[in-house]
C-alpha cells in the first residue's frame, strides 16, 4: 500500500514531462473538478446533505478574479481572498435559511441559486454577458509566471491533495465524528451535544469555498471565463462525480472527477457519430450511469477498487493520554433533577399527567410502568428531546425545559437511548468518543491542520477508558454494527458516561437482552 | 405602465400561472406518496408538447421509440422476476402495460393519417405516448429505491432528468416548435383583448383541478393514495400496493405534466431543455406551499407567474433570476416559521 503511494505521486509528478499536451490539460482539469467534487464528497457522502449549485460557486470565484484583474488591475491573491470571502457569504447565507428545514430544501435552495448566477452572469453587462471576460492575467507563485499548461499543473495538483489530506484530517477528528454522526439522524447528535445545524453549515461552507478555490485556479489557467461551465447541469455533473466515484470517500472524489471527465471527452467524440447529429448525448449515459450505480453500488466506485488492493494493516493500538479534566461532582444528596408537574400531551393523547420526581446526588431511581405508561416519553422531556406541554424541569436548580438537548447536555445530563443509536459502520471507539464531544474544544480549522493531535488523544484515551470500564475492552476498533445488541447498548452506556455526567439517564437499558446479557449489565 | 399594459401583462402571468399551478400539484402529489422531488416533470411538459408538434406534422414521434424501448425493458424485467418467483398470473398484466399498450399507440401512429386527423384526437394520440412513460420511468428508475431517503431519490430524480432531456435533444432537435392555437376565438372585455387560448388554459386547469379533487376524494384509487401519502406502512398493512401507488402518481404526473406542455405549446416556443425551467417554476410554486399543501402551491404558482410577466416587462433579462430568487424570501420564511422536523436518514 505505502509502495503504491509512492508510485502513484511519482507518477504524479512525472507526468507533465511524458505525456503530450493534451494530457496534461485533461490532468489539470480532473484536477480542478475533484476539488469541487471533494466538498461534495464531504457534504453528501459524509454529512448526508447536498448541492446541486457548486458550480455556481466555482463560478464566483472565477468572476471574481476575472472581473477585478482585468477591470481593476488587483493582485489574484487579493482575488482569491475576496473570492473565498464573498463565497462564504453566500454559503452562510443559503445554509441559515435551508439548513434548519428538512434535508431537502437546501438541494432545492441550490438549484434556484445555480440558475439564478448563471443567468446573471450571462446578463451582466460589466461581467461581459454571454460572451464573458477575456484577458485574465497569468498567475504569479513566488515569482513564477504560471504560463503553460504543464507549469500549471503542479499548482493544482498541489492544492488538490493538499485539500485532500486536511479533508481526511478533519474526518478524524472531534469535529470529524460530530459531521460523521449527522446521517444518523440529528436526534442522538444533538443529544451528545453537537449543534448538527452548525456542523452541517460548517460542511457546506467549507464545500462552497472550495469550489470557489476550484473557479479561481480555472480562471488563471483558462485565462478566460463565460457562463457556460458554471450553469446548474455542470453543478449536476459535480455531484455525479462525488457519488460515481464514492461519495463517503476522500479518494471517491478524485476517481469520480477522472472517470466522468474522460468519459465525457470520449462520449463526445463518440456519441455524435453514432446519432448522427450534434448535441450534449453524454448526459443520456450519464443519467443512466447515475441511475444504475445508486441501485447496484451505493457506496460509489472507491469502495470496489478499494477491495483489489491489498489491506493495509491499521495500527490498533490502544490510545493513551492524559485524563480529561472533570467536572465538580456535586456533593451526595444535592437535589440533581427536579421534574414539577411535567405534562405532554400528543394531540388528545396524555402521555405524562402532571408528573413530579427529583433525583439526588448518588442516589438510584427506577422509572417503572407497563408499556405505553410514558417512560421513554418522560426520559425525551428531561432530556430535552420533546417539548414540555405544561410543568417544569430543573436540572442542579436551573430551568432546562425548553432548552435544546445539547444545552441540557452540556450542564452535565447523559443519556441512552430506548432504540439504539450509534453510527453502525464507525468503531466502537469513534461511536464512544462522540459522547465527550463537549470535552473538546479544538475546531474545525485545527483538525484539518493537525493541531488537535493532544486534545484527541486524550478524548481516544478517554473513550478507551469507558470502554474498559463497561468491559467491551477488547471491541474497541470492530465496527459498532457488528455488535450483539446487548453489547451495543452498553456501548451506549459507555458513550454517556464519556460525556462525565452528573445525571446518567438510562431508557429501558435491558430491553430485548438475553438472561446472560442482562447479569452482565447489571 | 398604463392599465392597459398591466391587465395584459396580468393576463400573461395568470396563464403561465395556471400551467405552473398544474405542474406544482403534480409535484406535491408525487411528493407526498413517493417521496420523490420529481424534477424531470418538465422533461413531460417538453415531451408532451413536441411529440404533439410531430404528430401534426404527420411524422412519428421520436418519443414512440423510447415508449416502445422503455415498455421492452420493463416487460423484460417483470417477466423474468414474475417467473423467478412463479407467478405466472401477473404475466397477462405485464405484457398488456408494456408490450400490448405501446404496440397499439404505435400501430395507430403508423396506420392513421397523423396530419388530417381532428385535433383532439392528435392531442390523445400525442398522450397516449408520453403519459405511459410516467410509470415505466417510475419502474425502472424509482421503484429499486424506493426505500430510500429523500436526497438520494432526489439525486435520482436529476440522474433521470439529465437522462430525459439528452433523449429530448435526439428525438426533437435543437430548433424549438409551437403548434397552431386550440381555438383563435377572442373576445372583448372591456378594454382587454381576451384570446380563446387563455381560455383554454384556464378552463382546462380548473376542469383538471376539479377532477384530481374528485378523484382523491371520490375514487378508491384515489383514496389509496392519500393513504400512502400519510403512511407507507400503515397502507400497505391495508393491503395498497405502495408500488401501485407510485406508478400511478407517476402516471397522473405525467398526464399533467404532458397536458401542460400540450397547453402552452401554441402560446410560448417550446425547446426541447424549456421543459425544466417550467417545471422548476412549478417547483417555487410548490415550495411556497412547503410540499403538501395543494392550495398554497397552487397559490404560490400563480404568484409565480404573476412575477414573472411583469418582471420580463420591467427587466426582461433578469427574469428568470427573479423568479429563481423568490425563491429566498420564501425559504426564511419558512425556516423562521416551521419548527424543527427530524429527518431520519
Amino acid at each position: 500500500m505505502r509502495y503504491l503511494k509512492l508510485v502513484l505521486l511519482a507518477l504524479l509528478l512525472a507526468a507533465p514531462m511524458v505525456l503530450p499536451a493534451f494530457y496534461v490539460t485533461l490532468l489539470n482539469y480532473i484536477g480542478l473538478y475533484a476539488l469541487v467534487a471533494l466538498g461534495l464528497v464531504l457534504m453528501t457522502g459524509v454529512g448526508g446533505i447536498t448541492s446541486f449549485g457548486q458550480a455556481a460557486f466555482v463560478g464566483l470565484g472565477a468572476y471574481t478574479t476575472a472581473y477585478l484583474s482585468t477591470a481593476f488591475g488587483l493582485s489574484p491573491w487579493i482575488n482569491l481572498v475576496i473570492g473565498l470571502g464573498l463565497t462564504a457569504l453566500v454559503a452562510l447565507f443559503l445554509g441559515l435559511i435551508t439548513l434548519r428545514l428538512s434535508g431537502h430544501y437546501l438541494p432545492l435552495g441550490t438549484i434556484a441559486w445555480g440558475i439564478s448566477l448563471y443567468f446573471l452572469f450571462g446578463n451582466l453587462g460589466f461581467l461581459g454577458g454571454h460572451t464573458g471576460l477575456t484577458g485574465v492575467p497569468v498567475l504569479e507563485v513566488l515569482g513564477l509566471r504560471l504560463e503553460k499548461g504543464e507549469e500549471f499543473y503542479y499548482l493544482v495538483w498541489l492544492v488538490l491533495l493538499g485539500a485532500m489530506l486536511a479533508t481526511q484530517n478533519l474526518l478524524d477528528s472531534r469535529e470529524g465524528r460530530a459531521i460523521r454522526a449527522l446521517k444518523g439522524g440529528s436526534l442522538m447528535a444533538e443529544a451528545m451535544g453537537v449543534n448538527t445545524t452548525r456542523s452541517k453549515t460548517v460542511i457546506f461552507l467549507i464545500a462552497a469555498l472550495l469550489a470557489c478555490l476550484s473557479g479561481w485556479l480555472y480562471a488563471h489557467l483558462q485565462r478566460f471565463v463565460n457562463p457556460t461551465p458554471f450553469s446548474l447541469g455542470i453543478g449536476i455533473e459535480y455531484l455525479f462525480m462525488a457519488v460515481v466515484g464514492g461519495a463517503a470517500h476522500v479518494w471517491g472524489a478524485l476517481v469520480g472527477a477522472g472517470l466522468i471527465t474522460v468519459l465525457k471527452q470520449w462520449l463526445q467524440d463518440l456519441l455524435p457519430k453514432i446519432f448522427g447529429q450534434s448535441g450534449n448525448f453524454e448526459v443520456i449515459v450519464f443519467g443512466v450511469m447515475m441511475i444504475l450505480v445508486l441501485q447496484r453500488a451505493r457506496e460509489g466506485l472507491w469502495p470496489i477498487l478499494l477491495k483489489l488492493l491489498p489491506a493495509a494493516a491499521h495500527p490498533h493500538a490502544v490510545p493513551a493520554g492524559e485524563p480529561l479534566p472533570k467536572r465538580e461532582a456535586p456533593a451526595p444528596g444535592t437535589v440533581l433533577l427536579e421534574v414539577k408537574n411535567a405534562r405532554k400531551e400528543f394531540g388528545g393523547l396524555v402521555a405524562n399527567n402532571n408528573m413530579s420526581l427529583s433525583v439526588k446526588a448518588g442516589e438510584v431511581l427506577a422509572l417503572i410502568g407497563p408499556n405505553g405508561a410514558g417512560k421513554s416519553t418522560m426520559f425525551n422531556v428531561i432530556s430535552g428531546v420533546l417539548p414540555l406541554t405544561s410543568g417544569e424541569v430543573r436540572f442542579l436548580g436551573e430551568r432546562v425545559d425548553g432548552l435544546p438537548s445539547r444545552q441540557i447536555a452540556r450542564r452535565g445530563m447523559g443519556r441512552t437511548f430506548q432504540h439504539v443509536r450509534l453510527l453502525p459502520t464507525m468503531t466502537v471507539l469513534e461511536n464512544v468518543a462522540l459522547g465527550a464531544h463537549l470535552r473538546g474544544h479544538k475546531g474545525v480549522l485545527a483538525a484539518a491542520l493537525r493541531l488537535d493531535r493532544e486534545e484527541e488523544a486524550r478524548l481516544l484515551a478517554e473513550a478507551a477508558r469507558q470502554l474498559e470500564r463497561v468491559g467491551l475492552g477488547q471491541h474497541l476498533f470492530d465496527e459498532a454494527g457488528s455488535l450483539a445488541l446487548g453489547q451495543q447498548r452498553i456501548l451506549e452506556i459507555a458513550r454517556a458516561l464519556c460525556s462525565d455526567p452528573c445525571l446518567l439517564l438510562l431508557d429501558e437499558p435491558a430491553a430485548g437482552l438475553r438472561y446472560l446479557e442482562k447479569q452482565a449489565l447489571a | 405602465m398604463d392599465l392597459q399594459i398591466a391587465l395584459l401583462l396580468g393576463q400573461d402571468g395568470v396563464v403561465n400561472g395556471a400551467i405552473y399551478a398544474l405542474l406544482a400539484l403534480a409535484l406535491v402529489l408525487v411528493f407526498a406518496v413517493t417521496r420523490v422531488i420529481f424534477i424531470p416533470q418538465g422533461e413531460f411538459v417538453a415531451y408532451g408538447a413536441l411529440t404533439l408538434v410531430s404528430v401534426q406534422a404527420g411524422k412519428v414521434p421520436g418519443t414512440l421509440w423510447l415508449l416502445l424501448g422503455a415498455g421492452l425493458v420493463v416487460a423484460a424485467i417483470d417477466i423474468a422476476l414474475a417467473l423467478r418467483v412463479g407467478n405466472r398470473r401477473r404475466l397477462p398484466a405485464i405484457v398488456g402495460w408494456n408490450l400490448v399498450l405501446p404496440g397499439a399507440v404505435a400501430g395507430a401512429l403508423y396506420g392513421l393519417d397523423l396530419a388530417q386527423l381532428p385535433m383532439a384526437l392528435q392531442v390523445v394520440l400525442a398522450l397516449a405516448v408520453v403519459v405511459p412513460l410516467g410509470p415505466m420511468v417510475y419502474r425502472l428508475a424509482y421503484q429499486p429505491l424506493a426505500e430510500a431517503s429523500v436526497l438520494v431519490l432526489l439525486i435520482i430524480s436529476v440522474a433521470v432528468h439529465f437522462a430525459l432531456v439528452g433523449l429530448g435533444l435526439f428525438f426533437f432537435g435543437a430548433e424549438g416548435s409551437r403548434t397552431p392555437a386550440f381555438s383563435d376565438a377572442s373576445f372583448q372585455l372591456g378594454t382587454l383583448n381576451v384570446n380563446g387560448q387563455t381560455l383554454w388554459v384556464l378552463g382546462a386547469s380548473f376542469a383538471l383541478i376539479v377532477a384530481l379533487y374528485a378523484f382523491f376524494g371520490r375514487t378508491l384509487y384515489g383514496k389509496a393514495l392519500r393513504a400512502t401519502a400519510i403512511n407507507r406502512v400503515g397502507a400497505r398493512l391495508m393491503g395498497i400496493s405502495t408500488t401501485l401507488a407510485g406508478k400511478l402518481s407517476f402516471a397522473l404526473a405525467a398526464l399533467i405534466g404532458a397536458f401542460s406542455g400540450i397547453l402552452i405549446a401554441p402560446i410560448t416556443t417550446v425547446y426541447y431543455d424549456t421543459g425544466f425551467l417550467v417545471g422548476l417554476k412549478g417547483f417555487v410554486g410548490a415550495i411556497i406551499g412547503g410540499l403538501v399543501s395543494y392550495p398554497l402551491a397552487a397559490a404560490g404558482a400563480l404568484l409565480v407567474g404573476l412575477l414573472e410577466s411583469f418582471s420580463s416587462f420591467w427587466a426582461s433579462a433578469f427574469k428568470e433570476v427573479i423568479v429563481f430568487t423568490l425563491i429566498i424570501p420564501v425559504l426564511l420564511w419558512r425556516s423562521l416559521t416551521s419548527h424543527h422536523v427530524e429527518e431520519e436518514e
